[in-house]
């Protein structure tokens, strides 16, 4: 069974079908990206698998659960994390608070340090900045908070949504090195993204979202040979 | 100099009162983000409990306070589920503002019926006489001095459980962003009940409190504290809990010291002026913070 599996999913906005049966799956372990253009509905994919905003139609299973019939905050408690678009992290609450927030769900208080002392170790600036308000950070130190925040609820699962978004080019592999280092640790991820080229590259692999439709789908490494997703998503 | 001192004083105890039902106002806007109009009148319903309690119950005063607050604690939880939580995320938050002032007329009229609307005599639920300072010239009552520990001990607890609990922690994730905060797994909706739960616990501290130094109660008691409040609120920065308690406090002096050294008629008067004066310098009030965001 995969860990998260979305069937014929339709999402509605108001009047406006933003997604229109999309279907694909995530197995344990793998990096699955997806990639499309802005308005392409891939934010709106990951809100609907989070609760955030209802189904249309379709289903959405994540390790046996019915996402529809859950409410959002409960899959928090499952295992599934989510950083989201523009990284929302606390502005007003410290980064230690912010953290903190993450491990929300958690009750074992011993094992939530380690997660804590873990994180600090992998992103030392945020142990440095631990008692400054979160709004007063960087741009690139905030998707660090928001990413140490996912992770601090010890997830099975990452949904990343446009981590690289506003940041410069060195940030950017700082980030996919984030990725790839939480996936070390056994985390599955979904991934969406704009760059296509780097989510490509680190993906197992990917489909490419068009107008609420997935237009292709395969292995990332066969996609990013391909002449169309060159074309489109590449850069020639 | 005696005279302004006494004046001081009891604008600060008066102030105190605003500044708990500000908590309230302040805490349901930073988290709900509505104003709740009908928060005065859940003070009104706590004095009316107090007084069931003890005068026809015969129970003592901080049994009858803990009777109130549990009532009004449940009124609370009450009115934002049957009331104000179908309107969330409608589109216009005109809608539960409007509901807002229709849950106040109703809380009063249904005072009206039970209680009719003859005055109350309270009785003050502090049976210390207080003390005599400067050879009996100063006379602070016990009812003063015990509104103004009770402001200022709430105003600490207050800080205290919503910086070290989780809970509170919860409140400032909810105050900020809902999305967020449910994607941290926060039951916003509990989130919010919690928050209508303590305003309204408090509020019936603060009717317990204004009855004793304000000893006549009717149906309508509640309504000018509550706007007095909910100003006090605004001055301080909506949304901001020291705000609330500066702005209460500094509603209270300028109350008193107006009507003492002034006019007793002119005194609401000044009071909006303040308000006014204040938005006009700061429009996010006292404490209130910019927020910026970064894209």
């Amino acid at each position: 069974m995969s860990m998260l599996e979305v069937k014929d999913l339709e999402v509605n906005y108001g009047m406006i079908k933003a997604i229109k049966g999309v279907s694909f799956h995530v197995e344990a372990g793998e990096i699955v990206a997806l990639i499309g253009a802005n308005g392409a509905g891939k934010t709106t994919i990951l809100h609907t698998i989070s609760g955030l905003i209802p189904a249309a139609a379709g289903s959405i299973v994540f390790e046996g659960n019915d996402v529809r019939r859950i409410p959002g905050y409960k899959l928090t408690g499952l295992g599934m994390a989510h950083v989201p678009e523009g990284r929302r992290v606390f502005a007003e609450m410290t980064v230690l608070q912010n953290l903190r927030l993450g491990a929300y769900t958690r009750k074992d208080s011993a094992e939530t340090e380690e997660t804590l002392e873990m994180i600090y170790q992998h992103f030392p600036r945020l142990k440095e900045r631990r008692s400054q308000l979160a709004g007063t950070l960087s741009g690139g130190e905030q998707q660090m908070l928001a990413m140490g925040r996912a992770l601090m609820s010890k997830p099975t699962m990452i949904l990343m949504d446009e981590p690289s978004m506003g940041l410069s080019p060195l940030l950017v592999k700082e980030v996919f090195s984030i990725i790839e280092f939480c996936h070390s640790q056994g985390i599955t991820i979904l991934l969406v993204e704009q760059n296509a080229r780097m989510a490509l590259n680190i993906a197992d692999r990917a489909y490419v979202l068009e107008v609420g439709k997935i237009s292709m789908e395969g292995k990332a490494n066969e996609l990013l040979e391909s002449e169309a997703i060159k074309k489109a998503y590449l850069g020639g | 100099m005696l005279d302004f001192l006494n004046t001081f004083i009891s604008g600060i105890s008066l102030g105190s009162i605003y500044a708990i039902i500000a908590l309230g106002y302040t805490m349901v806007y930073g988290i709900a983000k509505m104003l709740n109009f009908a928060h005065g009148d859940v003070i009104m319903v706590g004095g009316y409990l107090v007084y069931t309690g003890m005068i026809s119950w015969g129970f003592n005063p901080l049994l009858a306070i803990l009777f109130a607050m549990v009532g009004c604690t449940i009124l609370g939880i009450l009115t934002e589920r049957i009331a104000y939580k179908p309107l969330r995320g409608a589109t216009s938050n005109l809608a539960v503002l409007i509901t807002a002032i229709g849950m106040s007329y109703f809380l009063q009229n249904i005072s009206l019926q039970i209680f009719t609307a003859n005055p109350k005599s309270f009785t003050s639920v502090v049976k210390w006489e207080g003390i005599s300072l400067a050879d009996g010239q100063l006379k602070i009552q016990g009812v003063t001095i015990i509104t103004i520990l009770t402001g200022a001990v709430i105003l600490l607890a207050l800080q205290l459980f919503i910086n070290k609990t989780k809970a509170g922690q919860a409140m400032l994730a909810v105050s900020e962003d809902k999305g967020a905060a449910t994607l941290m797994g926060i039951d916003v909706n509990k989130t919010i009940s919690l928050t209508f739960a303590i305003g309204s616990g408090l509020a019936a501290i603060a009717g317990a409190l204004l009855c004793s130094a304000y000893p006549v109660l009717t149906p309508y008691t509640g309504a000018m504290p509550g706007i007095k409040a909910f100003v006090a609120a605004v001055l301080g920065g909506i949304g901001s809990i020291p705000g609330a308690m500066i702005g209460g406090l500094l509603l209270g002096v300028a109350e008193s010291l107006s009507k003492r050294f002034i006019s007793t008629q002119l005194a609401d008067a000044i009071v909006f002026t303040i308000l006014i004066i204040v938005l006009l310098v700061r429009p996010t009030g006292l404490m209130g913070r910019k927020l910026q965001e970064k894209v």
